[in-house]
């Protein structure tokens, strides 16, 4: 065994420790973890509740950007920003995607509230965009039409 | 294996732009290879982006990201010089952290 690992051991164990003891809260080590049920949810509804979004409103302060045409489904690129003050979470739902959660950001203070990417489209779809803001949760859609399926179609 | 991400950030004033690219295969667990068998599910589900070990972004990411997954993100408060660190985590466990310096 060499040193290395010997400290890499001897730092997760302690981190392990602080971890189990309350000391530290696991989304300041690794900030938020990934929450499975949210990203298996098989329908918007469900992606959306898991989120914890029972209510929403439609929001002209949130903006989903993205082709109107997308040739490759593939690679769609989407940004989304947001001009709701103290947006703290963005989510991209894909609504015909067999799990519509694609990725969900938490945007620390400072950082701007608006963030891009580029996700898979099985097919011609709204693209939503999900934002707590100030406690509240907004939505913003887009459709994006998609001539070749990213999911093998 | 985990391949090196590309990241570049950029300050203009005292916000800084960062943009990543990552060489990962985000597999969806849905296509089949050519023997008809189901190709595992193998994607990114975390990534922490910190500046100068102050969090920034903080990403969760299902399998329809796309392939080589791209981000941008901007945030203020950044000036030249400053450390970006990206670190992701995959489903089954691998990680990869890359850093880049504030242009």
């Amino acid at each position: 065994m060499n040193q290395n690992r010997r400290d890499m051991l001897r730092i997760t164990s302690v981190l392990g420790l602080a971890i189990t003891a309350g000391l530290i809260n696991p989304s300041e080590v690794f900030a938020a973890e990934w929450k499975a049920g949210v990203f298996e949810a098989k329908s918007l509804e469900d992606a959306i509740k898991a989120i914890g979004a029972d209510k929403f409103a439609v929001s002209k302060d949130v903006a989903v950007n993205g082709p109107d045409i997308a040739e490759n489904g593939a690679v769609v690129p989407v940004s989304v920003t947001s001009a709701a003050p103290n947006t703290e979470f963005i989510a991209i739902l894909v609504e015909k995607n067999p799990n519509p959660l694609s990725a969900s950001f938490n945007i620390p203070a400072g950082t701007e509230a608006a963030v891009s990417t580029r996700v898979k489209m099985g097919g011609t779809s709204n693209v939503h965009a999900l934002v707590k803001a100030d406690g509240k949760w907004l939505i913003a859609s887009k459709e994006i039409k998609v001539t070749l399926g990213g999911c093998g179609g | 294996m985990a391949n090196p991400m590309r990241i570049r950030a950029n300050a203009t004033g005292d916000v800084v732009e960062v943009k990543v690219l990552i060489r990962h295969d985000m597999e969806t667990g849905q296509r089949k290879d050519s023997s008809g068998k189901a190709i595992p599910a193998h994607f990114i589900q975390t990534l922490v982006a910190k500046c100068n070990d102050k969090v920034v972004l903080d990403a969760q990411m299902g399998t329809s990201v796309s392939k080589d997954p791209f981000l941008s993100f901007k945030f203020k408060g950044g000036n030249k010089g400053d450390k970006i660190a990206v670190t992701w985590v995959d489903n089954k466990g691998d990680t990869r952290t890359d850093e880049a310096v504030v242009a």
